[in-house]
């Protein structure tokens, strides 16, 4: 089976947010970008599988829609471990346009996953536009990916619960906490490697975006915290009763 | 024309998030002069489903086949597809929780409907239609505009309320067009957690860090969620040193919730932890260190020891309760 992990290109999460004069664009200068958690751990398990599974994975593909600037971030996905990377040469402008961008190399694919939800732009909809694109099974909110004499099993989140479920593949696994425990850090001789590892370049297909970000604003800042005295721990519920009115 | 709602349900129950949903579509479908229908999926009583009526649904399409009893996108998507074409819908709300999450951004494809996922307040504008939702993790809000005719939108929960009208829904049945072919999906197996306030739906959410400095020291934390009829979270590294399960972890690699009500117990209040919590209407924070950024976030603080101020805390919550009756 051939894997693809679908990489978002992010700014590193602690990352103090601020936008362009006018509101209307995030400001990138200074900016540490890393690959979008949900997405290393994806390709964490998706080793972990290749190594523990015998033949069954062939191979282990990482793709992002962006422009040049996100290659690094793929070649650290390289030096982790991926076998080879590709970047579809396009600005991301939505999650329609990406997914529609993503489906071309998808398409070749066996078991491909996505985050549950990029930490940037929080859309949660990449992967389930894919598999839409690509008219094949999805799961989403995915804790665990197993591959079992070489079917696919997987577990989902639900409210209150998880549920086991078997699909057929292709199909794409949107993916979240539990997938992997920690994520993997390159070493010294993967980075060397990556170096030599495919990055194919592919032009963008022509398509539309359907949203349009059009203006940004930081919430407003909070007022200053009411210390209650320790001694006074009644006067808390106090508040939280009469003037919070939430308890 | 119409506003299409998809309501989940629970073992035949619908739960506050989908009457929030309801009031959002139809505060929505009287600014642009039409109604709302609801869909509803799976075995849901009729006194059940009359009651979206109450927010403002004027029919709501009820699909009970065994079939569809347990999530497939893929087959999901296709009904509410066709209901959505067979009503003339132009904007579909779904709420922003994990089914949502899971069939919205497919019937979007499908519809060709552009989509904004977390909304968090009604449309600021219909032309373009522009509405609101967080970015960044909760670190700023962003405006944006659908450009498509057909509009998806997941709503946040617990961002808009309920409003309740005089309205009577008019229930209809549906049997949707699917062959064997739109399952490839199979449930095999079912896990529930019962008896406990779930993180997602709780008001209250009582939370520990790791200043509880042990998981045998939970006990004043539970009495507590148990006295305000609260939900209990933890932060990452409880979770990863086990001393809580990993379902209660909250935040940016956990869940993300936005109770009216959160506490905060010997929690330092990292970026990562604020991006799950940080949409709580009030932050109560408990910690000995003044400098601890949790009270930056907060509302309400107290400084000092948690094990300490937690028996106290309980005690005059229950006075509290004990006063209202
Ligand atoms: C300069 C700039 C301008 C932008 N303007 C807009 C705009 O106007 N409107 C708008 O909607 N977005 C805009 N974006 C955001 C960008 O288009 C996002 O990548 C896209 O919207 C998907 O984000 P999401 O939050 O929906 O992803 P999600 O659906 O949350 O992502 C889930 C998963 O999908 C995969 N994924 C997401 N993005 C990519 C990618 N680029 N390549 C490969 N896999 C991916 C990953 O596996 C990720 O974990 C802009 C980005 C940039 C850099
Ligand atoms: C990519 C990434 C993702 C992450 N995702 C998450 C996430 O989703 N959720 C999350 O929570 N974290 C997350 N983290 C970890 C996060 O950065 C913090 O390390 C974590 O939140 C700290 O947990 P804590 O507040 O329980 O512990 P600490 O930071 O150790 O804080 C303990 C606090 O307890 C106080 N304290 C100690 N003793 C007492 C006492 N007796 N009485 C009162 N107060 C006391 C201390 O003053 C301190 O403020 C993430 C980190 C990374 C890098």
């Amino acid at each position: 089976m051939k894997v693809l992990i679908c990489i978002s290109n992010v700014p590193d999460t602690t990352t103090k947010i601020r936008f362009n004069a006018d509101n209307t664009a995030f400001d990138t200068a200074g900016i540490q970008w890393i690959i979008n958690p949900w997405d290393e751990l994806a390709l964490t398990r998706a080793l972990e599988l290749k190594e523990t599974t015998g033949d069954t994975i062939e191979k282990i593909t990482v793709v992002a829609v962006g422009l040049k600037d996100a290659e690094p971030t793929l070649r650290k996905a390289l030096a982790i471990g991926a076998d080879d990377a590709v970047r579809i040469d396009a600005e991301p402008k939505d999650a329609f346009f990406v997914a529609e961008q993503l489906a071309q190399v998808a398409k070749d694919y066996d078991i491909i996953l996505c985050g549950i939800e990029a930490s940037d732009y929080n859309g949660s909809a990449v992967g389930g536009m894919l598999s839409e694109f690509l008219n094949i099974p999805s799961v989403s909110s995915v804790s665990k990916l197993n591959i079992e004499n070489g079917d696919v099993k997987v577990n989902r989140e639900i409210d209150g619960g998880s549920e086991t479920l078997s699909t057929e593949v292709p199909f794409v696994a949107i993916v979240q906490k539990g997938i992997a425990l920690e994520p993997r850090i390159p070493s010294m001789r993967g980075i060397m490697m990556a170096r030599k590892k495919p990055l194919n370049v592919l032009p963008a297909v022509e398509t539309e975006a359907l949203t349009e970000f059009v203006s940004y604003e930081l919430p407003p800042a909070k007022s200053a915290c009411k210390i209650v005295d320790t001694e006074n721990v009644k006067e808390l519920v106090d508040l939280l009763h009469n003037e919070a009115k939430v308890i | 024309m119409s506003v299409l709602v998809y309501t989940e349900n629970w073992d035949g129950k619908f739960k506050k998030l989908n009457f929030e949903q309801v009031s959002y579509a139809s505060e929505i479908a009287k600014n642009i002069n039409t109604s709302v229908v609801v869909v509803s999926i799976g075995n849901v009583e009729e006194t059940e489903l009359k009651k979206l009526g109450d927010y403002g649904a004027e029919k709501v399409i009820s699909i009970n086949e065994i079939k569809l009893n347990k999530l497939d996108n893929q087959a999901y998507t296709k009904v509410i597809s066709q209901v959505a074409e067979k009503e003339k819908t132009t904007i579909l709300v779904f709420a922003n929780n994990y089914t949502g999450k899971a069939v919205a951004p497919r019937v979007s494809v499908k519809l060709k409907a552009g989509l904004v996922s977390g909304v968090t307040a009604l449309p600021s504008n219909y032309e373009p239609f522009t509405v609101r939702k967080k970015v960044f993790t909760g670190k700023a809000f962003a405006d944006v505009v659908i450009k498509s005719p057909v509009k998806g939108l997941t709503l946040a929960q617990n961002s808009f309320g309920l409003i309740e009208t005089e309205n009577k829904a008019q229930i209809e049945k549906f049997v949707p067009e699917l062959s064997d072919e739109d399952f490839r999906t199979n449930v095999e197996d079912v896990k529930k957690i019962t008896g406990k306030v779930l993180l997602n739906d709780a008001e209250i959410v009582v939370s520990g860090g790791r200043g509880m400095k042990g998981p045998e020291n939970w006990g004043p934390l539970e009495e507590l969620a148990d006295v305000l009829g609260a939900a209990i979270a933890c932060s990452r590294p409880v979770a990863d040193e086990e001393w809580r399960p990993h379902e209660e972890h909250v935040g940016q690699t956990g869940k993300i919730i936005a109770p009216n009500l959160y506490f905060a117990l010997g929690i330092s209040g990292a970026i990562q932890h604020l991006g799950g919590v940080s949409s709580s209407k009030y932050i109560v924070a408990i910690n000995k260190d003044n400098d601890a950024p949790i009270f930056e976030a907060a509302d309400y603080g107290i400084i000092g020891d948690v094990h300490k101020i937690l028996p106290e805390l309980i005690s005059a919550v229950k006075e509290m309760k004990a006063a209202e009756n």
